[in-house]
């Protein structure tokens, strides 16, 4: 690991103040996944900003009837809060499908939306990566690519996204909360939230640099049933091949969210009008356009058969 | 248990004085170094306070350091474990603040003000700790590399089932969860076991739970 400078801070403004003053800097909170970057000098920051002591570690209701969740809240956190496995199961189920107890003890909901790919590639600093090392190439495209995306890659990245989470946020209409250095905040929907890799695979998100979250907001509850099912190599504690996340309604309308299959979680709501007819339409219009190859072409099946299945489970 | 612990003392004895030959070793080339060309800087450094098994420890540290190293390196905690040290293994489980977090993917400096448990913090070779004695009795190990750090896990489990934290295998996440076998072993699923005593791992921590296996 590169070493570093190290500062606590205790509220928001400190934070992107002190970003200004150490451009090159990171935010770092619950670290599980910066901190292994690190370790294998993937992510060489000369200055850490800990904001884990903010005090955004609150679950809030709104006034338009949805919930302000602090960047800090950890992920243990809100999946056990009660008002999200009342009104936001998905989420619950979400969260608990990914990673260990002890790394959702620590991973924070800011954190969580801004873990980086887990492609082999990208960690193996052997090779060619241009999410990496801008311009060096992808030893993905042609390589070992079962796990990789199948939607809105580009000739430089086939990465995935690998959160649970971001894909229930993304079904939930989420928005993230920001601020930046000069304290000026906004709210960005995650749909517009990941940039597509095209060219510049190593910027992920429209964040600017020390631009801190401070929270994700979700718009009131919409009911339904809520079903997440990942499928994965291992029954726990593995990153998802591709995972479907839904929210059903009665009378067989609802969302639809993928996980696995591109550089963020894939939901189109034009998609989504096929619902009560079934998998085969929703699947054909959340994978038009989708590009394969001869290891992840089974994505395409396997996501149609899993929201098959997951949707004859809403009817019960 | 004597046999056990003079084992336990000479092991950390050697251990201490390994530790202290490489710092003398290294110490001398920087002091060299330094006077000769001050432009070879040390890494940064950082205070930090916490509270390891009801004992108060301050240490300086290089800003690098994981809370797993300040632990065995530092402290001589060598109870826990360094398997990955990626947070994939599940062996450098401690519990920080009553929940069980992977120490070697947390730096020691963020720690300040924090009650940290180690496996030596839960008992001692004549007092074991109820988790420690039924992995025991179960035969809960083979090797014993990750038993720390699966007995760890196991205690803050059983303490997240009790919270009514939910689980990937909960099935009425409106419902408090169950202590059962599939419960325990997704709960567990962060701690890898080479040798395969998962099982025996299973029936020691629903012992402890005390329902019926």
């Amino acid at each position: 690991m590169k070493s570093f400078t190290y500062e606590r801070v205790d509220s928001a403004a400190a934070a992107t103040a002190a970003f200004a003053r150490m451009p090159g800097a990171r935010f770092i909170a619950g670290g599980t996944n910066l901190l292994d970057l690190m370790k294998l000098e993937i992510e060489t920051p000369q200055h850490l900003i800990d904001v884990s002591r903010l005090a955004l570690d609150k679950i809030e209701a709104t006034a338009e009837g949805g919930l302000r969740i602090g960047a800090m809240v950890r992920n243990t956190d809100l999946a056990s809060d009660a008002r999200v496995r009342r009104d936001y199961g998905l989420l619950t189920r979400a969260l608990v499908a990914g990673a260990s107890g002890q790394l959702r003890n620590k991973a924070t909901t800011a954190g969580n939306l801004l873990q980086r790919t887990r492609c082999p590639y990208f960690y193996d600093t052997n090779q060619p990566c241009n999410k990496r090392k801008p311009g060096s190439g992808c030893a993905a495209i042609g390589g070992f690519n079962r796990l990789h995306a199948v939607v809105g890659a580009s000739d430089a990245c086939i990465a995935t996204h690998p959160s649970d989470m971001a894909v229930a946020m993304r079904a939930l209409d989420a928005a993230i909360e920001t601020v930046d250095a000069a304290g000026k905040a906004r709210a960005i929907p995650i749909a517009e939230f990941y940039r597509a890799p095209g060219k510049t695979p190593h910027l992920e998100t429209v964040l600017a640099p020390g631009e801190l979250i401070t929270a994700v907001t979700l718009p009131k509850p919409v009911g339904g049933t809520h079903i997440y099912h990942k499928v994965r190599d291992r029954a726990s504690y593995a990153f998802a091949l591709i995972a479907v996340g839904v929210i059903v309604q009665r009378d067989g309308t609802g969302r639809v969210a993928l996980g696995g299959v591109g550089y963020k979680p894939w939901r189109v709501e034009a998609a989504e009008a096929a619902l009560p007819r079934g998998a085969k339409g929703v699947a054909d219009g959340l994978l038009a356009g989708a590009k394969t190859t001869h290891e992840n072409a089974y994505k395409l099946p396997l996501v149609e058969r899993t929201l098959a299945g997951v949707l004859a489970q809403a009817k019960g | 248990m004597q046999t056990s612990e003079e084992f336990e003392l000479s092991r950390r004895g050697v251990l201490a004085g390994g530790a202290a030959s490489v710092a003398t070793v290294t110490l001398v080339p920087i002091g060299t170094a330094a006077a000769a060309a001050p432009a070879a800087k040390s890494p940064p450094t950082a205070k930090v306070a916490f509270e390891v098994n009801g004992k108060k420890r301050e240490l300086e540290l290089d800003t690098r350091t994981s809370l797993l190293d300040a632990l065995r390196e530092h402290l001589h905690l060598t109870g826990t474990k360094k398997g990955c040290d990626h947070g994939q293994c599940g062996a450098c489980t401690v519990i920080v603040d009553g929940r069980r977090i992977n120490s070697c993917l947390t730096l020691a400096v963020m720690h300040e003000g924090d009650k940290i448990t180690t496996i030596e913090g839960l008992g001692t070779p004549d007092k074991m700790h109820a988790m420690q004695d039924a992995f025991v009795t179960h035969d809960g190990y083979q090797c014993g590399y990750c038993t720390p750090g699966q007995i760890c896990s196991a205690v803050a489990v059983l303490d997240e089932i009790k919270a009514g934290i939910p689980s990937h295998v909960t099935a009425d996440l409106g419902a408090a969860p169950a202590v059962t076998k599939v419960e325990l072993r997704e709960r567990m699923s962060g701690n890898i076991c080479r040798c395969g005593a998962y099982s025996n791992i299973i029936d020691a921590i629903t012992d402890v739970a005390g329902v019926k296996a």
